[in-house]
C-alpha cells in the first residue's frame, strides 16, 4: 500500500523520485500521449469555459461545469481501450474529448436537446449522461459483466462524485461488481464538494479508497490533478481486471473549482483561500510546466493550443445553435421501437391543437 | 399440448425463452438453486447451467440496474423482483433508466429487458407481499406493463415480452399461480403485448379486468348466465399500452360498463380505462360507468384481506345494478 495519494507529477512540474514513481514505471505516459493529453484538458477547459460565459449570454440554459478536473477525466480514459465502455455521470467532459466525442453533440445536449445523447454505440461505447446520482454505477458493473459473458475483453468504467458514494447504488454496485469479480474500474471524482456539502461530512471513513477492501475490490487512491498519476493508476487497474483480478476503484482527489452548476453560488459555503489554493495546483498548469521542461512544447505551441481549442468551442456553438430546432414528434419518436396505437392518438390530438392554436 | 398452470407455464415460457436465445440471461434473489419462491424458476439452472440462471446479492436496485448494463451490452436480461411489493428499491432504475434510455439517446440504445413479479394478494401472505401497483408503473412512460391470468396466456405473453425489443414489466398474479391446470401448447408460442382478449361475448354489459381478478369475473359471468344475462367479459392482459380498440367497439356494443380491479382505485387503471371509454364512447351509454376496485386503503394484514378484493357476489350485483340503471 502507497500512503497518500499517488503522485507521478508533483505541482511544480518535477517527477517526485521514490518507490511509487518507480512501481508504475510500466505506466508511464510517452511523449505523444503527453501532448494528446494536454490537448484534450485544454479542450475540455475552453468549452467549459465557454458554457459558462454562454449561460451569462442567456444562450445556455443550466450547465454543470468540470472545470479542474480534467485530469482525472482525460487520464483515466486515455488509458482504456476505445471500445471499453465508459459510463459517465455529467462532468466528465474531458474524457468525453479524449473518446473524442465531438463536442457539438456536448453542446447540443446542453442545449436541452435528447440527440446529444446520440453517440454512435459502436464507435464510442458511451452511456448518456446521468443526472441522478450514483445510479449509473449498477450499469456500468452489468456491461461488464455481459462483456465477459459474451467472451470479450472490454471492461467498463463508471464515473461517480465524492458525494454519490452516501447512495445506495454505490454500495450495490461495489457489492455486485465485487461479487461477480466484474471487469470493472469504479472511479470517483473526489471533487470535495456535493453542491454545498463537503467531502468530510459526506462520509466519515479517512479516504473514499479505502471503502473498496470491504467489498473485494481494489482501492486505490491518486493525486487526480496529476494526469500522469490517473493515467497510470487507471492503466495498472485495466490490466488487472481484464486479466480475470479484482475490480478497482480509484479515487481522484480533485477538486470543483466551479460552482456545481450555473444555478448555484459556491462563495456561499465555501472560503475564496480554500478554492485560490486549489487554483495553485491546476491540473493544465502542472501538464504545461512537464511539457516544457521536457522540451515537448514551447510556451506558444502551449498557448496556441489554447486559443485553438477557444476557437473550436466557439465555432462548435455557432453551428448547433444555429442548426438545432425543437420538434413536436420529438418526444413520440424513440420511446418505444414501435409507436403504439395509444401514443399515436395522442401525438395526433396534440398536432390538431397545434394546427388549431399555432402553439 | 400439456397441462400447466400459471406458474409452471411461467416456468415453460422461461424455458423457450432460454433455450431459443443464447442472449437470455436469468437472475434474482433464490433463483436458481432453490427454484424461486415460488417456484417460478424451478430447474432452470440444473438445465441451463449457473452462467445463464444465477442469484445474486439481495439488492433490488442492483438487480435491475446491472440489468440495464446487460441490455445495453447485447443480452436479454429476464430479472426477478421476489415480490412486487419490494420492487420499491429498484424504482429510481425502472423510472429514471429503463424506461427512458431508448428515447434519452434517439435510440441508438434500447433495453430488451423483462422485470418479472409476482403480485396481488389473496394468498394470506406477510405485510409488504400483496401489493397490486400497476397504476403506477403504467404511469410511467416508456414502460409496456403485461399482466397474464391463465396459463395459456402466461407463456406466450411472456415470449412476447422477452423477445420486445422493449423493457416490459411483467406482474404474475400469485393467487392465481396455482390454479386450475389448462392444456397449453408445449412448444415456442407468443401472444401479442398490447391485445386485449374477449374471454366471453356478450351484449348485457362489458366487464374489464385483468390478472387476479379474473377468476372472479369469470365466475360472475357463469352465474349470470344461468339468470340468462350474457354479460362481455374482457381480459386486458396488457395494462400499457392498453387495447382501445376492443374496449371502445365493446362499450359501444353493450352500453355499459363495468372495470374490475385489485388495486386502489383513485388514478387507478380503472379511471383511464372509464375516462377513455367515457370520451371515444359517451353517446353509446345507456348508464354511468362503474368501478369495482380496491378502496384507496392500504391493502390488509391476512386476517382483514378479504374485505379488500370483490368477489363474484359483488360483481354480479354490480352488474345487476348497471342492467337497471
Amino acid at each position: 500500500m502507497i500512503a497518500g495519494p499517488l503522485q507521478l507529477l508533483a505541482p511544480d512540474g518535477t517527477v517526485p523520485a521514490g518507490e511509487a514513481v518507480d512501481a508504475y514505471a510500466d505506466y508511464r505516459m510517452d511523449a505523444a500521449q503527453l501532448l494528446a493529453a494536454y490537448r484534450f484538458m485544454v479542450s475540455a477547459r475552453a468549452a467549459d469555459e465557454w458554457a459558462f460565459s454562454l449561460h451569462r449570454q442567456g444562450r445556455l440554459h443550466t450547465y454543470a461545469p468540470s472545470t479542474g478536473q480534467e485530469a482525472n477525466s482525460v487520464g483515466s480514459i486515455m488509458a482504456l481501450r476505445q471500445d471499453d465502455w465508459f459510463v459517465q455521470s455529467y462532468r466528465e467532459l474531458g474524457g468525453l474529448m479524449a473518446r473524442g466525442v465531438p463536442l457539438s453533440n456536448y453542446f447540443l445536449y446542453w442545449l436541452g436537446y435528447e440527440a446529444g445523447n446520440d453517440n454512435e454505440v459502436d464507435e464510442f461505447h458511451l452511456m448518456p449522461v446521468a443526472i441522478p446520482i450514483a445510479s449509473q454505477l449498477p450499469h456500468a458493473v452489468g456491461l461488464a459483466q455481459a462483456e465477459r459473458y459474451l467472451g470479450t475483453d472490454r471492461l467498463a468504467i463508471g464515473f461517480i462524485g465524492d458525494g454519490g458514494t452516501s447512495e445506495g447504488d454505490f454500495h450495490e454496485a461495489m457489492n455486485f461488481a465485487g461479487v461477480w469479480k466484474a471487469p470493472v474500474i469504479i472511479f470517483v471524482q473526489n471533487n470535495q464538494y456535493a453542491i454545498s456539502l463537503p467531502r468530510s461530512r459526506q462520509t466519515a471513513s479517512n479516504t473514499i479508497a479505502e471503502k473498496a477492501g470491504a467489498y473485494g475490490m481494489r482501492g486505490v487512491q491518486v493525486d487526480g490533478n496529476d494526469v500522469t498519476a490517473v493515467f497510470a493508476a487507471t492503466a495498472e487497474a485495466a490490466e488487472i481486471v481484464r486479466s480475470g483480478g479484482l475490480p478497482t476503484l480509484i479515487e481522484g482527489v480533485t477538486y470543483r473549482v466551479a460552482a456545481h452548476t450555473t444555478s448555484d453560488d459556491p462563495n456561499r459555503y465555501r472560503e475564496i483561500d480554500e478554492v485560490a489554493a486549489w487554483k495553485n495546483r491546476d491540473p493544465i498548469v502542472r501538464l504545461q510546466k512537464l511539457l516544457r521542461s521536457r522540451g515537448l512544447a514551447s510556451e506558444e505551441e502551449l498557448q496556441a493550443s489554447i486559443e485553438e481549442a477557444r476557437q473550436h468551442a466557439r465555432d462548435e456553438f455557432d453551428r448547433v445553435e444555429a442548426s438545432a430546432a425543437p420538434a413536436l414528434e420529438e418526444g413520440f419518436q424513440h420511446l418505444y421501437a414501435e409507436l403504439p396505437p395509444l401514443l399515436q392518438a395522442q401525438l395526433s390530438e396534440r398536432r390538431r391543437l397545434q394546427e388549431r392554436t399555432g402553439k | 399440448m400439456s397441462a400447466a398452470n400459471l406458474v409452471t407455464s411461467v416456468n415453460a415460457g422461461l424455458a423457450v425463452a432460454l433455450e431459443s436465445d443464447e442472449r437470455v440471461v436469468m437472475y434474482g434473489q433464490d433463483i436458481g438453486r432453490n427454484g424461486g419462491v415460488f417456484q417460478a424458476t424451478a430447474g432452470l439452472q440444473e438445465r441451463f447451467g449457473e452462467r445463464r440462471v444465477f442469484d445474486v446479492p439481495l439488492a433490488e436496485s442492483g438487480i435491475v440496474g446491472t440489468a440495464i448494463g446487460m441490455a445495453v451490452a447485447g443480452l436479454r436480461p429476464v430479472v426477478e423482483m421476489q415480490f412486487s411489493g419490494f420492487v420499491y428499491p429498484a424504482f429510481n432504475q425502472i423510472v429514471s433508466h429503463v424506461a427512458r434510455l431508448r428515447n434519452r439517446t434517439r435510440g441508438s440504445m434500447s433495453l430488451p429487458m423483462v422485470i418479472r413479479m409476482p403480485y396481488g394478494g389473496a394468498v394470506r401472505a406477510l405485510e409488504h407481499h400483496s401489493e397490486s401497483m400497476e397504476a403506477i408503473f403504467a404511469h410511467v412512460p416508456g414502460l409496456k406493463v403485461v399482466i397474464p391470468s391463465t396459463p395459456h396466456d402466461a407463456k406466450g405473453l411472456l415470449l412476447a415480452a422477452v423477445r420486445d425489443p422493449d423493457p416490459v414489466i411483467f406482474m404474475e398474479p400469485k393467487r392465481l399461480y396455482h390454479s386450475p391446470q389448462q392444456e397449453i401448447p408445449e412448444g415456442d408460442y407468443e401472444l401479442p403485448l398490447g391485445q386485449a382478449r374477449v374471454v366471453q361475448e356478450g351484449d348485457a354489459v362489458t366487464v374489464i379486468g385483468y390478472g387476479g381478478q379474473m377468476r372472479d369475473i369469470r365466475a360472475a359471468a357463469a352465474h349470470l348466465k344461468r339468470q340468462d344475462i350474457a354479460i362481455e367479459v374482457i381480459d386486458l392482459r396488457t395494462i400499457y399500452p392498453f387495447d382501445q380498440e376492443t374496449v371502445v367497439e365493446s362499450v359501444r356494443k353493450t352500453g355499459r360498463l363495468l372495470v374490475v380491479h385489485e388495486g386502489p382505485r383513485s388514478f387507478g387503471v380503472g379511471a383511464e380505462i372509464v375516462s377513455f371509454a367515457t370520451e371515444e364512447a359517451f353517446m353509446y351509454l345507456d348508464a354511468p360507468p362503474r368501478r369495482l376496485t380496491g378502496t384507496d386503503t392500504i391493502i390488509p394484514l391476512p386476517a382483514s384481506e378479504h374485505f379488500y378484493f370483490m368477489q363474484p357476489e359483488h360483481i354480479v350485483d354490480a352488474v345487476l345494478e348497471l342492467i337497471e340503471t
